[in-house]
C-alpha cells in the first residue's frame, strides 16, 4: 500500500487564529524561541499497490479543487510515502 | 410563491427560514440535500448552520452535495437564491459569489444584534428596502470574515456587488466591512447575518420602540415577491 500525502496551509497573508492561539500558549509556557505558529491540514489518500502517474494527476486536481480553496489556502506539497 | 429551504446534515436554521417564508406570505417547501429535485419552487433559501459539520471548510462539502447541481441549474435559469450564514459560505465555495470566508479576526464566535446598511436594492431579496436603509438583524458565526484578493475586491466594489455592509462596528474583520454580496444578475444574494431571526415581533432584536420587536429581516422574504411584481 502507498499513500499520497497532500499538505494545505492557510495563505501566508491571512490571519490564522488557531495558529496564533497555539503560539500564545507556547509563549506562556516559556517557549519564546518560536516566532510564530501556523496550522494547516494534511490529507492522506491511500492507494492499493503502487502509486501511478494517473493517481498523482488525480490527486493534484483534487488538491486544487475540493481539498483546498485557492482564495484562502495554498497546496504546499504533494508527495508519496510507502505505507508499512 | 413557493419558496424552498434546503436542509443539509448539520443545518440549524432551516426551520426558522421556513417559518420566515410563511410569515412573509409564501408557501414554504422543505428541500433535502440528497434529492436531485428542487420541486419546481420559485425561490430557494440555503439556511445557516454547520453543514456536514463544516468539515474540510465551511460550506465546502455542502457545495458539492447532490441538490447543489440542481440549484446551480436553477440559478442559471434566474431563480432567486438566498444564502444565509452557512448558506453564504456554500455559495462562495460553489463559486457563485466571489471571495472567501475565514475565521473572525478576534478568533471568537460572535453573537449580537448587528446593524447593517443596505447598499443595493436592485436584487431579488432587497427590493423592499430603500437605498442606504439601516437595519438590525442577528449575527452569529465563528467564520464570517470576508476576504478577497485586491482584484476581486475592486470588481466587487466597481460592479456594485456589495449588498450589505456592517455599520457601527465591524464584528469579524471582514474586508471593506462587507456583510453580504449579490451575483451579477442580482438574483442570488448571500450574507452572514440572519434575516430569518428578525421576522416576528417578540423574537427579534431590541428596537427603540420595544424589546425584541425588530422585524427588519422580514423585508428580505417579502422582497422576493415584490421583485416579481416589479420585474
Amino acid at each position: 500500500m502507498s499513500t499520497i500525502i497532500i499538505d494545505v496551509m492557510p495563505k501566508r497573508e491571512l490571519l490564522d487564529p488557531a495558529g496564533k492561539a497555539v503560539h500564545r500558549a507556547l509563549q506562556q509556557d516559556g517557549h519564546v524561541e518560536f516566532g510564530a505558529v501556523r496550522i494547516g491540514k494534511r490529507f492522506e489518500l491511500s492507494v492499493e499497490g503502487e502509486v501511478t502517474e494517473a493517481h498523482l494527476d488525480k490527486a493534484r486536481a483534487l488538491a486544487d479543487d475540493l481539498l483546498s480553496n485557492g482564495v484562502i489556502e495554498d497546496v504546499v506539497a504533494i508527495r508519496v510515502e510507502d505505507t508499512p | 410563491m413557493r419558496v424552498g429551504v434546503v436542509t443539509f446534515p448539520g443545518s440549524l436554521d432551516d426551520r426558522d427560514a421556513l417559518r420566515a417564508v410563511r410569515l412573509a406570505g409564501h408557501t414554504p417547501v422543505a428541500l433535502w440535500h440528497k434529492d436531485h429535485d428542487v420541486q419546481g419552487v420559485d425561490a430557494i433559501v440555503l439556511p445557516g448552520g454547520f453543514s456536514y459539520g463544516d468539515y474540510l471548510r465551511c460550506g465546502a462539502i455542502a457545495a458539492r452535495s447532490p441538490i447543489m447541481v440542481d440549484i446551480l441549474d436553477a440559478i442559471e435559469r434566474g431563480t432567486p437564491v438566498l444564502g444565509i450564514c452557512n448558506g453564504f459560505q456554500i455559495l462562495v465555495e460553489a463559486g457563485v459569489l466571489p471571495g472567501g470566508l475565514i475565521h473572525n479576526d478576534h478568533g471568537q464566535f460572535v453573537c449580537r444584534d448587528q446593524e447593517l446598511v443596505v447598499e443595493n436594492t436592485s436584487t431579488a431579496w432587497t427590493a423592499g428596502f430603500h437605498e442606504n436603509q439601516h437595519i438590525t438583524i442577528p449575527l452569529k458565526n465563528g467564520e464570517g470574515g470576508y476576504i478577497a484578493d485586491d482584484e476581486t475586491l475592486k470588481r466587487v466594489e466597481g460592479d456594485g456587488l456589495v449588498v450589505f455592509r456592517y455599520s457601527g462596528i465591524n464584528p469579524n474583520g471582514s474586508l471593506h466591512d462587507i456583510a453580504g454580496l449579490r451575483n451579477d444578475s442580482g438574483r442570488v444574494v448571500g450574507l452572514m447575518p440572519h434575516p430569518e431571526h428578525a421576522v416576528e415581533a417578540g423574537f427579534g432584536p431590541d428596537t427603540a420602540l420595544a424589546m425584541r420587536s425588530g422585524v427588519d429581516g422580514l423585508t428580505m422574504f417579502t422582497s422576493v415577491a415584490l421583485e416579481g411584481v416589479l420585474r
